[in-house]
């Protein structure tokens, strides 16, 4: 029976921080090295925490199924990075940051969690620039900022379009200093299946090894998760082919409360869909919306070229709705406004793309100026679609893109496993029910720098965790779990390839749990989805042998775990009888179509501690707004 | 001297050593140029000249020792380089795309070398050793110029040495670039022109050397 | 965006691991010009499982040409014919209908086949290790506008920083050369002030780990800029060479 205990920091809410760091337990150097910690995953959130551990004298065990920690999905975030450094003089501050953030999070997020993510962006921004990350700069050698992804003022530093991979580069970087020190034990292509507990306690994990199939066990005091989140659950998102929930569900499965699951943000600047073979959706950076202008026809199915549609019969649709924000409106609002005036039939064509049009902004700062900023977008967009976009509008369409839910986690990070802890994307903690432009790598690598090292450490330092072997049975009993497992996903046989079931998983849930969902709709949703899981169990076919190099087994066993969290994403959306953030609800929304939030009853976070396959009880954490006050977002 | 060896053994130390021996080699090949163009100028002046170095002969013993070193290293460091680097490399793709991302020249560098030694061996066999240690029935004193005369009359050994000379041309053309790029200089608005001066290079000791045998094969058959 | 599908012969290297030989299997497919060759072979290993067959084991991950994951040899260019592209961005209207492509695995003694297409570039981690980090411990950062650095060479630097670590031009030198590789991050940390304490420590040991992992030496054939999905520039291995000299000469 899980039991929520927030452990907010006593305090006002700029000094919960510090006064838990002073409070904390400390571990004696010396004593550091007596205890092991392992990191699953390692994109920015794992990397970076392993790294710190490293170098604080930790014994880290680090594991990730790439075949190099610098693959991790971190890498392909194009925009920036957010901080309240405030070096444009226009205005921000850190609780400005921490304010935009909890509302940008349409209020369904920690207030104390974002003011320790605002609070500690500053020494992100200083930690990269250290480690060389080649952060834009001004003619006068300072860092250089942009605007980002709704913000009025610019406080997002990035690398061309490229922030995301420098980062993780940065933070690879610095783990490797550790793996060459001593201190990290790198473990390539290695895939956690489950972990383990002992006496109630995360002690381990049990992994396959991805080039022989050998399933193993590790040990440690404690068991971080890093890995990621889980929008390849529809099939076609913006995250890389292998990302996916395993590592995330089977501490699910054992006991770790999954919170928000109904939070996945659509981010509105995707390519449109190109066939039917499609593997997955290539994201545009959010950045060109600075300074390309979204419209569409006014007339339905308008088969017209870009350049026929005049002035005048365009529908700038996003700056006409929301005129002081425009085209930089939170990417909810964006995705859903391209949703509906593509339901409306006035899509390219009548099909499901918007233009972003950047015809305006060449004539205004020039082409040179354009390419400068935007180059290697540009680039990406002309190689993948073979149309110029200096001299046609980009054509984008929404895509599942970044998950906002994931692990309930405490102040601390640790989930409602003791010892189990839960960092990045991967935890539901800091972007409530909407992630804004910017964030995601601020989060990743400021769980992994500066929260984590403290928190670990008071853990280590009050709890005290006892060395364990792999050798006891309750490491056995997971690891034939997980064989048996894998023989059943063998053993199936049907019919079905393991992709064939996922993209009808996907197609179920874009259509009814994706950027707008109804109760009728997703009361039935859950039953096809149930229905989908039998018919996976039934009918798939997984060739090969598990003891060997196997991509099917691999994807199988993450597909079972999509089709459980699948059906959790429709009875979250079910529950919260509201519109927020990313979740909208169609019965919830006034005339003009906003969504309209519940705080009265539903100003909670919905934590489902698992039973069994298709069963879970609903926890509730209650937030409080002690600081923000709840109001209405309004991006008119 | 643990630490001289260990980077010049490395893979960047065996680099710079290709590149330090090229370029005194080429420095070598330009005097020998100078010297060979003297023959333009006809027998009585290209045999004053062959005699003063007669003069001196202990420096120029000592200066074909120190080019002998040059040499071995050059085709020693070469040839483990090869071996190497064909380690590194075991298995080739069933198409070979080389031709279209990177130039000839650069993937001909060991057969042109190659080419380069076996024409040194068998310059080194016939005109050196003739100029060192032949002995001239004729009496005459200063025999060098009939002697390259008498040989270049000969169209076999005239094409040789011609299709010698434009295979150094194939190596100087990417070797003298390359040695820029080892040592590390390398600059946008310089390298251009670094390559230009490897090609004239490679022109100038193509043509310069090349032109002597097509010079007295041509005079040979005015002659008859 | 409606366009007929091309038809297409692929040779694909088959090795059931890296101690088996390989072959060429050849497959007859049909596909749209707008897919990218991975997806290609995701429908072609789709219809393999249908048939209870082993499909085809390549690696990939964002399939947005950052990563680094991807890595083809196509027709005997890295990733493929299009220059800058990597394979995941690869899209079929490149060839023509009728066309026969050669797919295979990176080759270099240093990255060995783990199974079909995929192989072990696990050196290039180790080359990395040795010294591709400036040394600071999390929290010791000054503030991060206190060292101005010119916009021009953060450019350069990031330049160089572009890597993606994919190997394409170990796969592409005749000689399966790192150079360009190591040389992108030499140059990173020689062009930046945070590298410059350990600028030529850092250069001996990554060129160390280099010629142990065992690739081959550089004859500047520049196969490598030629075909890295970056364009990342040679001149970076003129800087580490120019770099390993004065380190040479220093230490």
């Amino acid at each position: 029976m899980i039991k929520l205990d927030s452990k907010i920091p006593e305090g006002h809410i700029s000094e919960k921080w510090t006064n838990h760091k002073f409070n904390m337990k400390l571990v004696n150097p010396a004593n550091k090295r007596k205890f092991d910690v392992i990191i699953v995953g390692t994109g920015l959130a794992g990397a970076s925490a392993a790294a710190t551990l490293g170098e604080l004298g930790y014994k880290v065990k680090a594991f990730t199924y790439h075949d190099s920690s610098r693959r991790a999905h971190s890498i392909a975030a194009q925009g920036g990075i957010n901080a309240a450094k405030s070096y444009q003089n226009d205005g921000d501050s850190i609780y400005r940051l921490f304010y935009d953030t909890v509302k940008g999070g349409d209020f369904r997020s920690r207030e104390a969690n974002v003011h320790r993510l605002a609070e500690v962006s500053n020494n992100i921004i200083d930690q990269c620039v250290a480690q060389g990350v080649p952060f834009a700069r001004e003619y006068g050698g300072t860092l250089a900022n942009r605007s980002f992804g709704g913000a009025q003022v610019s406080r997002t530093f990035y690398a061309r379009g490229e922030t995301g991979q420098q980062l993780l580069l940065g933070a690879y970087s610095s783990l490797n200093r550790q793996i060459h020190d001593g201190n990290v034990e790198m473990h390539h292509r290695k895939e956690m299946l489950d972990v383990v507990i002992v006496d109630g306690q995360a002690k381990g994990i049990v992994v396959r090894d991805l080039v022989t199939g050998e399933i193993e066990s590790h040990a440690a005091q404690a068991v971080l998760l890093a890995t990621g989140g889980y929008s390849n659950v529809f099939f076609l998102s913006t995250s890389a082919m292998n990302c996916n929930v395993t590592a995330a569900w089977r501490a699910h499965r054992k006991g770790a409360a999954f919170a928000n699951p109904c939070y996945t943000q659509i981010h509105p600047t995707a390519l449109p869909l190109h066939g039917e073979g499609q593997s997955k959706l290539v994201l545009m950076s959010e950045s060109l919306r600075n300074d390309g202008r979204i419209w569409v026809s006014k007339k339905v199915g308008d088969g017209r070229e870009p350049g026929d549609i005049p002035e005048g019969e365009r529908d700038y649709y996003l700056e006409r709705r929301y005129p002081s924000f425009g085209n930089l409106a939170p990417r909810d609002i964006s995705s859903r406004s391209a949703k509906y005036v593509c339901d409306e039939g006035r899509g390219i064509g009548g099909g499901r793309a918007v233009y972003l049009d950047f015809a305006d902004a060449i004539n205004r700062i020039g082409e040179h100026a354009v390419r400068e900023k935007y180059g290697n977008l540009f680039e990406m967009y002309e190689n993948i679609t073979g149309e110029n976009p200096y001299k046609v509008p980009m054509k984008i369409y929404p895509a599942p893109h970044y998950t906002m839910g994931g692990l309930w986690v405490d102040y601390n990070l640790m989930s409602s496993i003791e010892g189990l802890f839960v960092l990045g994307e991967a935890n539901f903690s800091d972007h409530g029910a909407n992630r804004l432009g910017a964030s995601a790598l601020m989060q990743g690598l400021a769980d992994g720098y500066f929260v984590i090292p403290y928190t670990l450490g008071n853990y280590f330092g009050g709890v005290k965790p006892e060395k364990v072997s792999t050798d006891r049975a309750e490491f056995k009993q997971v690891e034939e779990e997980v064989k048996s497992g894998i023989d059943r996903l063998l053993s199936v046989n049907g019919k079905q390839t393991v992709d064939d079931i996922h993209r009808k998983l996907g197609e179920l849930l874009i259509a009814d749990v994706g950027m707008s969902r109804e109760k009728e709709k997703l009361e039935k949703v859950i039953k096809d989805i149930k229905s989908l899981r039998d018919e996976f169990w039934n009918d798939v076919k997984v060739v090969g042998k598990g003891e060997e190099l196997n991509q099917t087994l691999e994807r199988a066993g993450r597909v079972a775990d999509f089709l459980e969290l699948g059906e959790l994403m429709a009875v979250d959306s079910l529950d919260r009888n509201e519109s927020c953030g990313a979740h909208f609800r169609e019965e919830y929304q006034t005339e003009d179509g906003e969504a309209v939030r519940n705080d009265e009853e539903y100003a909670y976070v919905a934590a489902w501690e698992y039973e069994e396959a298709g069963k879970w009880k609903l926890h509730k954490e209650d937030l409080n707004f002690e600081y923000v006050k709840l109001a209405t977002r309004s991006y008119k | 001297m643990g630490w001289l060896s260990d980077r010049l053994n490395s893979s960047i130390g065996k680099k710079i050593i290709m590149a330090t021996t090229g370029l005194l080699l080429i420095l070598f090949l330009i005097i020998h140029l100078a010297n060979n163009l003297l023959l333009f100028l006809g027998p009585e002046i290209f045999n004053e000249n062959v005699a003063r170095l007669e003069a001196i002969k202990p420096l120029v013993r000592v200066i074909e020792l120190v080019l002998l070193l040059i040499f071995v290293f050059h085709i020693y460091n070469a040839l483990k380089l090869y071996f190497e680097n064909k380690k590194a490399k075991p298995d080739k793709y069933a198409i070979n795309a080389n031709s279209e991302n990177s130039t000839f020249y650069s993937r001909f560098m060991t057969i042109s070398g190659i080419i380069i030694l076996i024409f040194l061996v068998l310059h080194l066999a016939t005109f050196w050793r003739e100029f060192n240690f032949g002995i001239h029935p004729s009496g005459e004193s200063h025999p060098f110029y009939a002697i390259i005369q008498n040989a270049f009359a000969n169209p076999i050994i005239s094409i040789f040495y011609l299709a010698a000379m434009i295979i150094l041309g194939f190596h100087l053309n990417h070797a003298f670039q390359s040695a820029f790029q080892t040592f590390g200089w390398r600059h946008k608005k310089y390298t251009p022109l670094v390559e230009k001066l490897g090609t004239l290079i490679a022109l100038i000791m193509t043509i310069g050397f090349g032109s002597i045998p097509v010079f007295f094969y041509l005079a040979s058959l005015g002659g008859n | 965006m409606a366009h007929s599908n091309i038809n297409l012969t692929l040779k694909i290297w088959r090795q059931a691991a890296g101690s088996s030989t390989g072959n060429f299997e050849e497959f007859k497919v049909s596909v749209s010009p707008h897919a990218s060759i991975l997806e290609m072979l995701d429908e072609l290993n789709n219809s393999l499982e249908k048939e209870g067959k082993i499909p085809v084991a390549f690696e990939s991950d964002c399939r947005e040409g950052i990563c680094g994951t991807c890595g083809l040899v196509v027709n005997g260019h890295p990733h493929g014919p299009q220059p800058k592209t990597a394979t995941c961005q690869l899209h079929m209207r490149v060839f023509n209908d009728g066309d026969t492509i050669y797919i295979e695995p990176f080759k270099a003694k240093a990255f060995k086949v783990i199974k079909d297409l995929i192989v072990d570039r696990s050196g290039f981690d180790k080359i990395q290790q040795a010294g591709g980090y400036v040394s600071f411990n999390t929290g010791s950062a000054p503030d991060a506008n206190a060292i101005p650095i010119s916009k021009d060479i953060a450019s350069l630097a990031l330049d160089a920083a572009e890597c993606i670590g994919c190997g394409a031009c170990v796969a592409a030198c005749k000689n399966s050369s790192a150079m360009l590789f190591v040389g992108a991050k030499v140059s990173q940390f020689a062009l930046l002030p945070q590298g410059q304490p350990e600028r030529y420590e850092r250069v001996s040991n990554m060129v160390a780990a280099m010629d142990e992992a065992g690739f081959g030496s550089c004859t500047n054939t520049y196969a490598c800029e030629a075909e890295c999905p970056k364009g990342i520039s040679v001149s970076n291995i003129a800087r580490m060479n120019r770099d390993f000299l004065k380190a040479s000469i220093k230490m």
